[in-house]
């Protein structure tokens, strides 16, 4: 069997004398879509981070297809075909729409840190941003600058930049955080098209989604992972019930 | 916003055949840099051309750094100054040791002396961004500076070092020995490297440029390293202001201590702020305009590096996009067709602005000619007046035009924004 997408061992980390991230393994397969839950400051950006390479584990291992990569930069875990989302929007404000999208693809296209070609001049280039641009229904925005698009519609260029280069591995942290229910409904469909036959990371908080998206769900309280299981069985898991204090999955059907 | 902000349609269209509309400002430019010539054809019109060109290229290579890249350099003309004395020892090689070397082909080997160093100091000074960046270049600023006076081999002390351009060996006759000929050797550099560092900025390398400026930690997570790209626009950058050397090293035929100093670094930060920073054209209006204010203004006034920075001090509080800010800002009326109804709001506030402008510039004169000036020395002359400048009335007069002049202003001006205003608002107002 080929190894894990993402694979964490004992994985700790502390800022000062705080342990955030309480020795954490976790194995994720490839294609597989996992959802990270667990409450606020349960340590779930912190995690995302230390597997994409913004911090270092004080301790353990990560693994990206068997390849351990937890003193890489986050540009060399990138080019090894992970990318992710931000709980904050993080976008290129000042550019358009699609030199956003542009700025994703550069390095997968092999264009690296050429100065001998013009980004303009590239007619594989511009259609494969524009091939994405449509995947993300947003075509008709292409010369909008991105500071000015609405939130929702940053959110989703967010997810357009992030999915752009290819990856293989897509981390999305919190992409519906602060949406409306119907621009929630359309986020996670359009996370449904573009990550197909991928394997995907998210990090969420409404319930509904996480059940509709997630093919397993690891639960994340103080650091700690208390569950990992299919989205049945942890809605069933009583130390899982006890730390939501069994509001919160309640509704989520 | 800006030249470096265009969008993919015309992308789009030209992106196998040539857009000839953008080539346009190019063609527009060869055209006024070979006719200049013969409209300022004289010495002094040829040195002011000279001047211009070479201020041009620094300035653009300097805005690879803070307006492309984010990066904020007060030592930059450190790689313009190194570029330069190399080229004059090159010179003197060719004079004397009977190197061959065409002089046209100098400011490649100001370039790549300009760029042997940058690579060097960009080595450790482009891994972060901000203060850190910018307290290293004012560091390797005063060092290189400091260094100037130490070797005395390659800086030649406080004289400099000079050399004779006309040494080399002359192509189709020209020898280099007039002004015009420099002048158009300056012409078609300014014209390759301003080409140049546009397509540099519309490469993959350059795109990332404005990426990592923007957010950095983005750039990052899409497989770029923040610190390379930096790395790259330093070095690019330290090329073109090598090359703004040997130009220098060859109108001049001399460099000294000052052509590296924290002074020219510092003007070169002034002159593309006061042009502006966030387009491509920006360090050229700013350079041109410098370079006008430098040479006219002190024809008439010692104090004119006060309005200098006076000019700069507004610039940075009231327009920080610069003179090419200013200018863009009008693209909105005109594009709605309402640019006239701002010519009459403009005419209004012109005589108070002038007023003022006057009026403030009188009394700085006359106080620094009543202070300043030699002793039993009292009469001075003014916008063709000639009178005491000890005595009060003048003063008071001068105080009285900017004191009145401020008041109409401010009487005026909320008048101004509504029209302004009414000029960017689509549709029309009734
Ligand atoms: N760079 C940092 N330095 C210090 N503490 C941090 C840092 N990043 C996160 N933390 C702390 O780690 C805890 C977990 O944060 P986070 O991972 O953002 O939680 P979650 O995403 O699950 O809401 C919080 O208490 C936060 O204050
Ligand atoms: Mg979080």
């Amino acid at each position: 069997m080929s190894a894990a997408a993402i694979e964490l061992e004992g994985m700790c980390k502390s800022f000062g004398r705080v342990e955030i991230i309480r020795n954490v393994s976790l194995s994720i397969t490839k294609g597989e879509r996992h959802a990270i839950i667990g409450p606020n400051g349960a340590g779930k950006s912190t995690m995302f981070n230390l597997i994409t390479g913004k911090y270092h584990p004080t301790s353990g291992t990560v693994r990206l297809h068997g390849e351990v990569v937890d003193q890489l930069k986050p540009y060399e875990i990138n080019r090894r075909g992970l990318s992710r989302s931000f709980q904050i929007t993080n976008i290129f404000a000042k550019m358009t729409v699609f030199e956003n999208i542009r700025c994703g693809l550069l390095w997968s296209m092999n264009y690296k840190y050429s100065f001998w070609h013009l980004v303009d001049r590239q007619p594989g280039l511009t259609a494969r941003a524009h091939e994405i641009l449509e995947q993300i229904n947003m075509a008709d925005k292409h010369a909008t600058l991105a500071g000015v698009l609405t939130y929702a519609e940053q959110r989703a260029l967010e997810i357009g930049i992030t999915i752009a280069g290819g990856a293989d591995i897509i981390m999305l942290d919190e992409p519906t955080a602060g949406m409306s229910a119907s621009e929630t409904e359309y986020i996670v469909e359009l996370i449904r098209k573009v990550t197909e036959n991928k394997t995907l990371v998210v990090v969420e908080h409404d319930m509904g989604v996480v059940f509709d998206l997630a093919d397993r769900i690891s639960v994340l309280v103080y650091g700690e992972i208390i569950a990992s299981d299919t989205p049945q069985n942890v809605r069933a898991n009583p130390a899982v019930q006890e730390a939501y204090l069994g509001t919160v999955l309640e509704g989520a059907d | 916003m800006s030249l470096a902000g265009e969008t993919n349609a015309s992308a789009q269209a030209g992106a196998n055949s040539v857009n000839w509309l953008r080539l346009l400002p190019w063609g527009l430019a060869v055209v006024l840099l070979a006719i200049l010539p013969f409209v300022f054809g004289s010495g002094a019109g040829l040195t002011v051309l000279n001047q211009m060109a070479i201020t041009i290229i620094f300035a653009l290579a300097y805005n690879m750094l803070l307006g492309q890249g984010g990066m904020l350099s007060f030592g930059h003309a450190v790689y313009m100054g190194l570029g330069g004395f190399f080229c004059v020892h090159l010179m003197n090689r060719v004079e004397f040791d009977g190197l061959w070397l065409p002089l046209p082909l100098l400011p490649l080997f100001g370039g790549l002396f300009g760029l042997l160093f940058a690579v060097i100091v960009g080595s450790f000074s482009t891994r972060r961004a901000g203060t850190v960046f910018a307290m290293i270049s004012l560091g390797v600023g005063e060092l290189i500076a400091a260094c100037s006076i130490i070797i005395v081999a390659f800086f030649g002390g406080e004289e400099g070092v000079s050399a004779d351009r006309t040494m080399g060996p002359a192509l189709l006759g020209i020898d280099f020995s007039s002004q015009k000929e420099v002048y158009y050797l300056s012409a078609c550099w300014l014209l390759i490297s301003a080409a140049a560092m546009y397509l540099y900025s519309r490469t993959p390398v350059g795109r990332m440029a404005n990426a990592v400026r923007d957010n950095e930690e983005r750039a990052e997570f899409l497989g770029y390293s923040q610190r390379k790209v930096r790395f790259m626009s330093f070095c690019a950058s330290g090329f073109f202001a090598g090359i703004a050397g040997a130009l220098f090293a060859i109108n001049f035929e001399i460099l000294t201590e000052e052509n590296l100093n924290l002074a020219t670094s510092g003007s070169v930060l002034l002159i593309t702020f006061l042009g502006g920073v966030g387009f491509f054209v920006g360090p050229i209006i700013g350079a041109i305009v410098f370079t006008l204010l430098q040479t006219v203004l002190s024809l008439f006034t010692e104090i004119w590096q006060l309005y200098l920075g006076i000019l700069f001090v507004m610039t940075v509080m009231f327009f920080p996009f610069g003179l090419t800010g200013l200018i863009a800002i009008h693209f909105r009326p005109y594009q709605l067709g309402k640019l006239g109804t701002l010519i009459i709001p403009y005419a209004l506030i012109a005589g108070p602005a002038l007023g003022f402008a006057l009026g403030s510039a009188c009394v700085m004169e006359i106080l620094f000619h009543a202070r300043h000036a030699a002793l039993g020395d009292e009469t001075m002359t003014l916008l063709g007046v000639s009178f005491n400048s000890h005595s009060p009335a003048p003063l008071l007069l001068a105080v009285a035009v900017a004191g009145l002049s401020v008041w109409a202003l401010r009487k005026l001006l909320p008048a101004f924004k509504d029209a302004w205003d009414e000029a960017n608002h689509a549709g029309d107002a009734s």
